[in-house]
């Protein structure tokens, strides 16, 4: 009985392993056959100039592939402004030239647009590049005309990771864990989606299985993995250690299938945009919100109202005082740890929408669910919705005024200046956490 | 005999000497105080750049710029402690593995003409190395990196004898009383929050000295380099040598990248090869750097449910209670 977890994890590991091999024998026949075929690397990419009245295709653009061995080769874009560009297959980099006298009079490249473009060829994977063309600066719409598309993207946003922060929210509540690898499961979400939905399954079912998937993922873990470290007494700070060490054990493994690629489904990738006054938005962007909403409120009102809600919320406050009450904790807590995997894994499918599917997909959003949840109130259901929403949109709305792939620090000061005001969070219970 | 040389001279490499002092700086917060500290890639990296600012956007003179670069991370340990140090342990947790991500975000997007993005700032070593007394190369290390490492373990060593005498003071063992039982602590009248504040502060500054390693080594410094990994790598170390010894990070460093080139040099000899005694479908030779991390992964979990002391520790130190 001693070895009882280190056994499981190895089996989890094995299995997790079987079944990717599985999915990747199943979605990766291409590529392979692209490695053993004669080596051609292909370069592609599209010439479109945006300016402020919309996009238009550049045709008779020139662009030049100078490859590893110095040879060089051309091809002119088409009327639809793609090129295509096929070069022999050498380790080492390549550099795409755009010839910026053979663009139509009126179309230059961006300023502090690159060209010549470098890339590192190491396989024979298809290389996509894009050169920015158009006048001046993209951000032609004033400041406040933008607050309203920020504040919809913010919503947008905040709406499905509150999936993912009410997940972790539920388990930090009943067991006590601040599980560093909740990221992974968001991402296990995105990536079974994505190899179901590559096999040929609709989105909608593939989606569906995901979710389910997940939901026996989080089961299994917390069966076979946290249950039995629980039973040997393991405090609640070595778990967090032992959850970070499973954090880095699973995406790894997720690197290890899909090797850093970066994925789209294949339905609904760019979906017809619909103006309402200000702001642009898809169908899809609100059956995705619709989706989150519907889990969100069923969640919530599961737990006022069923007796495994009521035993759920029994638990996180007193798990000793629950278990002489005749509630089976071990039980509640298995419960808890499916439904918080299966929000994680909807908050990755949902993603995998509006951000590429990528091994660390969900690793990097652990941060602004962090800061959710700590906004809100560690281990308060409503606090990690609103949470979700306020850090959500404080990071959409941050983009207006600072760099984009800053905006994640806006909830890092947020989380900060709660903590230094309020460090019970905006929902949390008064009770003494220092 | 290749891989096993290999290995020998990859666990006393630069990379184990700045990963060292990384794990000496989180054994004082981790091992002595208690305190959890998920982003000692932040305290690396503000060391690091602090040093690489001072000395080429702003001129300073080298121990100007090690000056900057120690205040900085001093900074950076009161920006973090200040709000969480009253607060329960995972506050603490969450609020530093965030700030060492944003950190590395900040320094790759951020003040590019200071910072230069994802390409980092380079060439600041050429004083440094100018006083190096190598000239040849010994045991296939080169005379640069011999320069860097005599540089680097020396300070593990000056500072592991200043982390002891700290340790066996009155104030070391107010730090032990706090991780073990903080309310006797403060029955007693000293100021944990004081003490905890103190903690992390010399841990950080001896994480940047880690920086200034990892900076000379590679005479660049680029936000790649302060990645999470970098965190919980120094992290399994100190646990693999046990945390609150004095020798254990360093016993811990070694060990670590030792045993991890060692693997990497079994999969690899595993994997190369036209008919390769691993198939090509299960793993090829790219493959090798997750593999490998995913057993660092299973070697923490394993360690943290069976052998928490680690090689030297004492059980009962490490029964974490919050």
């Amino acid at each position: 009985m001693r070895f009882r977890p280190a056994l499981c994890l190895v089996l989890l590991v094995v299995a997790f392993f079987g079944a990717g091999s599985v999915a990747v024998a199943a979605t990766s026949p291409a590529v392979t056959a692209g490695v053993d075929g004669p080596g051609v690397v292909k370069v592609t990419g599209k010439l479109v100039n945006r300016d402020d009245t919309g996009s238009a295709p550049v045709a008779g653009g020139t662009v030049t592939v100078t490859d590893a061995s110095g040879a060089k080769h051309s091809a002119t874009s088409l009327a639809d402004g793609s090129f295509s560009v096929e070069v022999p297959f050498k380790v080492g980099t390549i550099s795409i030239e755009l010839d910026e006298t053979s663009l139509p009079d009126g179309v230059a490249l961006r300023e502090g647009g690159r060209n010549p473009i470098t890339r590192a060829v190491s396989s024979t994977l298809p290389l996509t590049v894009t050169f920015v063309l158009g006048k001046g600066d993209r951000q032609t719409l004033s400041w406040v005309d933008q607050v309203p598309q920020s504040l919809f993207n913010g919503l947008y946003f905040g709406l499905i990771i509150s999936l993912g922060a009410l997940g972790l929210s539920l388990i930090f509540g009943t067991t006590g864990l601040t599980n560093f690898a909740h990221g992974e499961m968001v991402t296990f979400g995105a990536l079974v989606t994505y190899a179901l939905n590559v096999m040929g399954a609709d989105i909608w079912l593939a989606g569906l299985l995901a979710a389910g998937l997940a939901a026996a993922f989080g089961f299994a873990q917390d069966r076979f993995f946290w249950r039995p470290i629980r039973r040997r007494g393991t405090s609640v700070l070595a778990m967090m250690i032992i959850s970070i060490g499973v954090q880095f054990i699973l995406r790894n493994t997720y690197q290890f299938f899909t090797g850093g690629r970066t994925e789209t489904y294949r339905q609904y990738t760019t979906p017809e945009g619909h103006r309402l006054g200000p702001i642009t938005f898809s169908i899809r962007d609100l059956v995705c919100m619709a989706i989150a909403l519907v889990l969100v409120v069923g969640v919530t009102v599961a737990l006022r109202r069923t007796r495994l809600g009521r035993a759920t919320r029994a638990v996180a406050n007193n798990a000793a005082l629950a278990a002489t009450a005749g509630i089976n904790v071990d039980r509640v807590i298995a419960a808890v740890w499916s439904v918080g995997a299966l929000l994680a894994g909807t908050c990755g499918l949902l993603l995998g929408f509006s951000q590429a599917v990528k091994f660390d997909l969900g690793a990097l959003q652990l941060l602004v669910m962090f800061a959710a949840i700590t906004v809100g109130g560690l281990g308060s259901v409503w606090g990690a919705v609103i949470g979700s929403l306020l850090v959500g949109t404080l990071i959409e709305m941050s983009t207006l005024v600072i760099p984009s792939e800053l905006k994640v620090a806006a909830a890092l000061f947020l989380l900060i200046g709660v903590l230094l005001v309020r460090p019970r969070g905006l929902l949390g219970r008064a009770e003494r956490i220092g | 005999m290749d891989i096993l040389m290999s290995a020998l001279r990859a666990g006393f490499s630069v990379d184990a000497a700045y990963f060292c002092l990384a794990a000496i700086g989180l054994n004082v917060q981790f091992g002595y105080a208690g305190l959890i500290n998920f982003g000692q890639a932040g305290f690396l990296a503000v060391g690091a750049y602090g040093f690489a600012v001072g000395s080429v956007s702003l001129g300073l003179p080298f121990f100007a710029a090690i000056g900057l670069g120690l205040l900085c991370s001093v900074a950076l340990g009161l920006l973090l402690g200040v709000p969480t140090l009253r607060l329960r342990a995972d506050y603490l947790a969450i609020a530093t593995i965030a700030a060492s991500e944003v950190l590395r975000l900040f320094f790759g997007a951020a003040f590019q003409g200071v910072f230069h993005g994802r390409d980092g700032i380079s060439g600041f070593s050429a004083g440094f190395q100018a006083a190096n007394p190598f000239q040849q190369p010994f045991l296939g290390y080169r005379p640069t990196d011999l320069w860097v490492m005599t540089v680097g373990w020396g300070l593990v060593v000056v500072v592991s004898v200043f982390v002891w005498s700290i340790m066996r003071a009155p104030w070391g063992r107010v730090l032990k009383a706090i991780r073990e039982d903080e309310d006797a602590v403060r029955s007693l009248g000293k100021s944990v929050y004081t003490y905890k504040m103190q903690a992390l502060a010399i841990g950080g500054l001896i994480g940047a000295l880690g920086g200034f390693i990892v900076a000379l080594g590679q005479n660049s410094v680029q936000p790649d380099n302060f990645s999470f990994d970098l965190t919980f790598i120094v992290c399994t170390m100190l646990i693999l040598g046990g945390a609150a010894r004095i020798m254990s990070p360093v016993v811990g460093a070694v060990l670590f990248w030792a045993l991890l080139s060692l693997v990497s040099g079994i999969l690899s000899a595993l994997t190369e090869g036209q008919d390769p005694v691993i198939p090509t479908w299960l793993m090829t030779g790219d493959q090798i750097g997750t593999v490998r991390f995913i057993l660092v992964g299973v070697a923490l979990v394993l360690l943290m449910v069976y052998r928490p002391q680690g090689i030297f520790g004492d059980r009962k130190e490490m029964a974490l209670n919050a």
